[in-house]
């Protein structure tokens, strides 16, 4: 990498790179890498989408409409098909029609009609983060439907399914993350810190965890739910089951960085003055090799989603009512729903793109996190 | 050598020992269990099973035993190559893995290869020639296929070849030969179809080890001795091979049995998507069947498949890397 801009001698920054604090200087090296800055961008999206799903979408995830039932996505149009431009974009009224032989049901647009887009217009009522009741959403139409991404075999809305879908799979994501941070940094931290027997003991169980091929043993752990369980609870179990074979990696790392680190002058002298071994590791270690850590955290963030959305696209992670992309993709599961709506398909963009997001940040901040490196 | 050869096999023993007791507890795991299953399927059915009928069956089946004993008396079978009876097959594993499991490590392995094929050239490509646009292109082709899960470009695959020739890539062979015997004629037949999950398989495997062997080739080729023997005259393309290639494989043949491991792991899931004669599918159905000799069967083999290509890239890397082979102790 090329990264030498900011230890240019000609440039000014070179008198505040002397003081400059880690942090600065980490920051400065992760602005420099464009494609990370990208996927910043991209994943605060997702996190507005994920905060804010119930307001964005028009409709709520169970919504059927059943005169728009399989329907194909609705373009939404500045110009009309005479070329003259409306400052307010519109969609054309979509109009039922079946084959009089076949009596499958197509739909054709009808350019007469224009239904102008409304923004900031009331519509279903929905309960904010499960709390306050609000009708207002971030666009609608008065009169008629706007799916944008099409709608199922049911006729629920593709659109709003997708952004309930977006919070519940980043959610899956950062609690799992969450875990695997928990569980990653006690044990880890136990074998590092203490070494001998409880080293021994640990490192033989991480590498026993990664001999297991891990997609057969999520699928026998997730099939080991009971099926009564409710989806809530479910969706926990999940959770926890993906962390639990995810923590290794850091594990490792947290590991590795201790066994280095123990031996630095500064933790033998924070021992003689006396420091507990939770101060030392808490307030001396921890500082010191946290941006690893995250960066780790950042880069076993998609495994976790991908690893959601396979399970649930088999039927074996989460279930209906509760939405996640890979319950959406579930229902694209065959090739004969497939052949008929392909927009089923949509959902799978948002899980590249958001795992696309994931790694160029991951790889940006591990470029980072050694502001020294060249 | 011999040594390290024979403390690799012990290790390896003692893992799979583990693994067996660990699937063990994993597939008794379910609530309820074969019978249950079995009994809610009959009276679905609208037949009318007594309690004693159930009872009678626990018994049969040997499931009133304690659950050592069950383990003990299951790994016993196991150790002399019966894996136990399949309840939903009536069948006994080992015949229900029969052609199956052939396939798979023909799948598997195939996906290796072409993982190895497509992935170490492009990558020493993409590190001589640097930022090029062909260097370009593949680092974004690697990027997208590592963000793809297997199961979506599998989907895509097959959408794409119903519209487009309107046949269906699932299955690895042609109607006619589904159930023929080896010839000729169905091993061509297999290839033909082969390609489809060897690609979306391998997709990701390539994807990262094209990165890995670019990034560790970049690091070789900037170091000294490359420039030491450029200025001693030795051609560019032997210099390449000899060396940094030499060194840059390393991590890619350390990976292997790990790689193998992910492979075998979305061989479950693809196979499940594009409906082939693999053990996938058979796995999947196992477990929502709760027929517990077949699923431990198959979490055994998992692992054994994985254990194994550890194994093999354990020994490459002594092969490939003296400083492993004559260190001694690993």
């Amino acid at each position: 990498m090329a990264n030498k801009g900011y230890v240019d001698a000609k440039n000014k920054k070179v008198n505040r790179i002397d003081y400059a604090t880690h942090l600065q200087l980490m920051l400065w090296k992760f602005r420099k890498n464009r494609m990370a800055l990208i996927a910043v961008g991209v994943l605060g999206i997702f996190l507005i989408i994920s905060l804010f799903a119930e307001f964005i979408a028009p409709y709520e995830p169970g919504t059927r409409n059943i005169n728009y039932l399989q329907g194909p996505p609705i373009k939404v149009h500045l110009l009309d098909d005479k070329g003259n431009f409306h400052f307010n974009p519109f969609i054309y009224e979509m109009v039922k029609k079946r084959d009089p032989v076949t009596f499958r049901v197509s739909y054709t647009t009808d350019t007469s009609k224009q239904i102008p887009l409304r923004f900031f217009t009331r519509g279903e009522t929905y309960k904010f983060w499960g709390l306050f009741k609000l009708n207002f959403h971030l666009f609608g139409v008065d009169g008629g439907f706007i799916n944008l991404f099409g709608t199922d075999q049911l006729g629920r809305d593709l659109f709003s399914r997708i952004m309930y879908a977006t919070r519940i799979s980043l959610s899956v994501g950062a609690i799992g993350v969450f875990f695997v941070f928990i569980l990653g940094l006690i044990m880890g931290g136990i074998a590092g810190y203490l070494g001998g027997m409880a080293d021994e003991f640990i490192m033989r169980l991480m590498e026993f965890i990664r001999s297991i091929p891990t997609l057969p043993l999520w699928l026998a752990l997730a099939a080991a739910l009971p099926r009564e369980w409710s989806s809530l609870k479910v969706y926990l179990a999940i959770t926890i089951i993906l962390a639990s074979v995810g923590w290794t990696n850091l594990g490792r790392r947290v590991r590795s960085k201790l066994i280095s680190i123990r031996e630095e002058d500064f933790i033998l002298s924070a021992r003689l003055a006396g420091c507990s071994d939770t101060r030392i590791i808490v307030h001396h270690m921890l500082p010191s090799f946290m941006s690893y850590i995250i960066v780790d955290l950042t880069i076993s963030f998609p495994y976790i989603i991908l690893a959601e959305t396979a399970l649930s696209f088999l039927g074996l992670g989460l279930r209906e009512p509760i939405v996640s992309w890979g319950v959406l993709l579930y229902s694209a599961q065959n090739i004969h729903s497939l052949a008929q709506i392909p927009w089923l398909l949509i959902t799978g963009l948002f899980v590249v793109v958001a795992v696309l997001a994931f790694n160029f940040m991951g790889d940006g901040l591990r470029d980072a996190a050694d502001p020294f490196a060249k | 050598m011999l040594y390290l050869i024979t403390r690799r096999i012990a290790a390896a023993l003692v893992t799979l020992f583990l693994i067996s007791i660990v699937a063990f507890i994993i597939i008794q795991l379910p609530p309820g269990d074969f019978v249950d299953a079995y009994a809610g399927k009959k009276t679905q059915g609208g037949v009318i099973i007594t309690q004693d009928e159930l009872d009678v069956m626990r018994i049969r089946l040997g499931m009133d035993k304690p659950l050592y004993q069950q383990y003990l008396k299951w790994i016993g079978g196991v150790i002399r190559g019966d894996l136990g009876f399949s309840w939903e097959y009536h069948r006994p594993v080992v015949d229900v893995l029969g052609e199956r499991l052939p396939l798979t490590l023909i799948l598997a392995f195939a996906t290796l290869a072409f993982t190895y094929m497509v992935a170490i050239p492009i990558g020493i490509y993409s590190a001589v020639r640097q930022y090029s646009i062909g260097d370009n292109i593949a680092t974004i082709l690697g990027y997208i296929g590592l963000a793809t899960p297997g199961f979506l470009f599998a989907l895509i695959l097959m959408y794409l070849g119903q519209k487009w020739f309107g046949m269906s890539v699932g299955g690895l062979f042609s109607p006619e030969f589904e159930d023929a015997a080896w010839s000729w004629a169905r091993f061509a037949d297999m290839l033909s179809h082969l390609w489809v999950p060897v690609v979306v398989l391998g997709m990701a495997a390539t994807a990262f080890q094209l990165r890995t062997m670019r990034a560790t080739l970049l690091d070789e080729l900037n170091k000294m001795y490359v420039t030491a023997a450029r200025a001693g005259g030795v051609p560019e393309f032997n210099l390449l091979i000899k060396y940094p290639v030499r060194m840059a494989l390393n991590p890619i043949v350390a990976t292997l049995g790990w790689e193998l491991s992910k492979i075998i792991s979305g061989a479950a899931i693809i196979g499940i998507v594009l409906s082939l004669p693999t053990i996938g599918p058979l796995f999947y159905n196992a477990l929502l069947n709760q027929d517990m000799y077949l699923a431990g069967a198959l979490i055994l083999i998992y692992c054994l498949l994985v254990v194994v290509g550890t194994f093999i890239s354990d020994i490459l890397l002594m092969i490939l890397d003296p400083r492993i082979r004559l260190g001694g102790k690993g």
